[in-house]
């Protein structure tokens, strides 16, 4: 059925050094159904299914987080391929949001953080010491689980990016940069009779538009989704939803999501994420329709999670 | 007996009825199967009992004790023969302390004419039979309220409603005290103040530029006409709040950034206490520092590059004022560049901005607000401060820009004002009053300004 078979310990932590420790035949096929699914252990460092693309945007290996002692991530490898929608998927804890924080640095400002493992993009690696997060943030960009304006005006949270990284000379040129990406983020007849009205006013739904297009006014080239649609209602979550779609075609995008129907619907790939393991990753019908993890069947098909 | 003696009594009375309010609730509740069938838990019951027991007592007790004095001075003052009765104010309070002093025992009756004695013997026993009546008047009262609230523990009445009717209303009586203190207060300096305006005309007082105080006490005495125009004064306060917040706004406001977005965890835990036991430091410490260190320094420093400098001067009061004020605007800022939530800065670094950029575009304008307000509340702090001026800018009332002559402030004049043998209604020490009226007048405007700012504010994330 797969390469890995899972095997079941009453010690966690024996098996989280990577010891197999071997399980009766009889007793294996019945743990597998009638024991809670979150006992089964996986082995560290293993994925089912096709992590790794050719020529990747993102090229992850080994990568390991620690917050003080607690291990968050554990040995992942990932590839995430270019104009590609790849759903990070998982129960809460699991270490996803964490993942994606690393593609960015923004878990750099947390003091007790530890990021180990080789990160790449485009054969660059970004966590080289010399290495300018300003520019690998103009590059990945970020949206976050809440929407997050600025309390300025629509207009200045937009130009906000372009302003700090100079992007424009003119005013006319930042007028443009403004206009383009309020379209592009589905947000420019709405926005565009009040573009000096605050937008904290604005309601949530059109507050995360708004955040697209500040991510997409710097015109960076992968843009990182933290559980984007967690706070808005079904009409603008559908909303956010047909922009990704649309967004696909130019940026490579990686959403976190607790909304498994979300990551069916958006994405290419998908990978899940089981107490801090990246368990599989494959084309998203294949994970939704023949999952080749336990694990990963059962939190698909509602078990835990 | 002493009102003294009867408070711990009344307490005593009270938790006597408490306790014996809640074994009588516990007894009734027995036969009908356990508290569970009291419509109160008996605590409510017991703590009605005491309140009964004691309030009344209490509001008694303080009604005897208010009218008790001068009922018993009315009656001591009548019984006297009608050829000695007082024709003024001031001569019955002087054969009151006299008849007082006679049966205090610390005057001897012999050398006091025969009706003051009399007077005396009918004080002493007055007071004796009212304080009787008192005590009496007041464990009967106490023991009556017991009982009323003993005989209604019942199962159908709810005590608990009113128990908790009565605290709310003690707690309003509380919370009605310090306003009514802030009221008598500003009330009678009011009144006060309009005495002083019968003297001198209010507009000499608010834009005279001269502030000379001492007036004459007899009327051959030379200068015996006193200058009391306000503008000196402040201009002097002025001068040197501003050099206070000169000096506290950028390094208070500076540190709380540092704090707030730089400063690891370990180093803000240690800092944060530091800077602000700075505002535990006594004022009178930090005025000899002023007088003493900082004063001269500035002076020697003046004469060096060739600048003329008192050696009292408001620089060096304005220097030290700033210092030990910078904890009241880094703190406020700190907290209120904590409360800009962690989504603003993460979605600034997210586009790609530095620190300082979140910082400078993101996170102070958003809390702009707030730490205006914060500079404020130390702005008043500053207008109100004395001891450091009284000790290092002195009491010269110059009217000068000149940060390095001597000046002084308002409170500085309020106090030397009042310090000392005075009498009581002249102008001099009538205008004291004047200065702290139009004192609370400005620092209570920028305490509104604050306020309002700081509301303002919190509309903006709730």
């Amino acid at each position: 059925m797969n390469t890995m078979s899972p095997s079941i310990s009453a010690e966690a932590d024996m098996q989280s050094k990577g010891a197999a420790v071997p399980v009766p035949e009889h007793k294996r096929k019945d743990t597998l159904m009638e024991d809670k699914p979150e006992d089964t252990v996986i082995e560290e460092g293993k994925t089912v299914g096709k992590p790794f693309t050719d020529n990747p945007k993102f090229k992850l290996r080994n990568v390991d987080v620690s917050y003080g002692a607690d291990r968050a991530i554990k040995n992942i490898s990932l590839d995430i391929g270019r104009n590609e929608v790849i759903a990070f998927i998982g129960p809460s804890g699991c270490g996803k949001s964490t993942f994606l924080r690393c593609l960015n640095r923004m878990n750099d400002s947390i003091e007790i953080c530890r990021v180990k493992g080789s990160f790449e993009l485009d054969g660059q690696n970004i966590y080289e010491s010399k290495r300018d997060v300003v520019e690998l943030r103009a590059r990945v960009g970020m949206v976050f689980q809440k929407p997050n304006p600025f309390p300025k005006s629509i207009y200045d949270n937009v130009a906000y990016g372009p302003r700090i990284h100079g992007l424009a000379n003119r005013k006319s040129e930042l007028d443009d940069i403004v206009e383009n990406s309020l379209r592009k983020a589905g947000l420019w007849n709405e926005a565009k009779d009040r573009l000096d009205a605050m937008a904290t006013g604005m309601s949530g739904g059109q507050q995360q538009r708004l955040c697209i297009a500040r991510a997409i006014a710097v015109s960076p080239e992968v843009i990182l989704m933290d559980e984007p649609c967690s706070a808005l209602d079904p009409i603008a979550t559908a909303r956010v939803e047909e922009l990704i779609a649309e967004m696909s075609e130019s940026y490579t995008i990686v959403i976190v999501t607790h909304s498994m129907q979300q990551a069916a619907r958006v994405s290419n790939r998908t990978a899940y994420f089981h107490m801090g393991h990246l368990v599989e990753v494959n084309k998203t019908d294949t994970v939704f329709t023949s999952p080749q993890h336990p694990l990963t069947e059962s939190y698909i098909t509602g078990r835990f999670g | 007996m002493q009102t003294s003696n009867l408070l711990p009594l009344i307490l005593v009375l009270a938790v006597v009825a408490y306790g014996l309010a809640y074994m009588r609730s516990r007894a009734v509740a027995a036969p009908l199967g356990g508290i569970r069938n009291l419509k109160a838990l008996p605590f409510y019951y017991a703590a009605r009992a005491a309140l009964w027991c004691a309030i009344p007592a209490l509001i008694v007790l303080a009604v005897w004790a208010g009218f008790e004095g001068k009922v018993i001075q009315g009656i001591v003052i009548a019984s006297l023969p009608q050829d000695t009765w007082p024709e003024s104010a001031g001569q019955a309070s002087l054969i009151l302390s006299q008849i007082s002093n006679v049966a205090a025992g610390s005057l001897d009756p012999e050398f006091v004419p025969e009706h003051i004695a009399g007077a005396a013997s009918l004080l002493e026993a007055m007071q004796d039979k009212s304080g009787n009546f008192k005590a009496i008047l007041v464990v009967l009262i106490a023991v009556l309220g017991a009982t009323f609230a003993w005989t209604r523990v019942a199962p159908h009445i709810n005590a608990r409603k009113n128990v908790e009717t009565t605290l709310r209303r003690i707690f309003f009586v509380c919370a009605a005290l310090a306003v009514l203190t802030t009221a008598g207060i500003v009330f009678s300096v009011f009144l006060e103040t309009l005495r002083f305006f019968d003297r001198v005309p209010i507009t000499e007082f608010l834009f005279g530029t001269s502030w000379s105080p001492q007036t004459a006490l007899r009327i051959d005495q030379i200068g015996s006409e006193g200058a009391f125009g306000v503008i000196p004064l402040f201009t002097g306060t002025l001068l040197i709040s501003a050099i206070a917040l000169l000096v506290a706004v950028p390094v208070g406001l500076l540190s709380a950034i540092y704090l707030s977005e730089y400063a690891s965890k370990r180093m803000r835990s240690t800092i944060k206490p530091v800077l602000e036991m700075l505002a535990g430091i006594p004022t009178v410490v930090y005025g000899f520092f002023a007088a003493l260190t900082v004063a001269p320094f500035i002076r020697d420093l003046a004469e060096i590059v060739g600048l003329e400098a008192s050696s009292q001067s408001a620089l060096a009061a304005g220097l030290v004022m700033g210092i030990m004020i910078v904890p009241f605007v880094s703190s406020l800022s700190d907290d209120v560049i904590n409360a800009v939530p962690q989504t603003m800065r993460d979605g600034s670094l997210a586009l790609g901005a530095t620190q300082s950029e979140t910082m400078k575009k993101v996170i102070f304008p958003a809390a702009l607000p707030g730490i205006i307000g914060g500079i404020l509340l130390a702005a008043s702090r500053a207008i109100g401060e004395t001891m450091i001026v009284v000790m290092a800018a002195g009491l010269a009332a110059n009217l000068t820009a000149n940060p390095l002559d001597s000046v002084t402030t308002v409170t500085v004049q309020i106090a030397t004002l009042l310090v000392g043998d005075q009498e009581f209604d002249s102008a001099k020490t009538l205008s004291a009053f004047a200065l702290g009226m139009l004192l609370f007048i400005v620092t209570l405007l920028l305490n509104v300004i604050a306020l309002k700012i700081v509301r303002k504010y919190r509309e903006q994330y709730d």
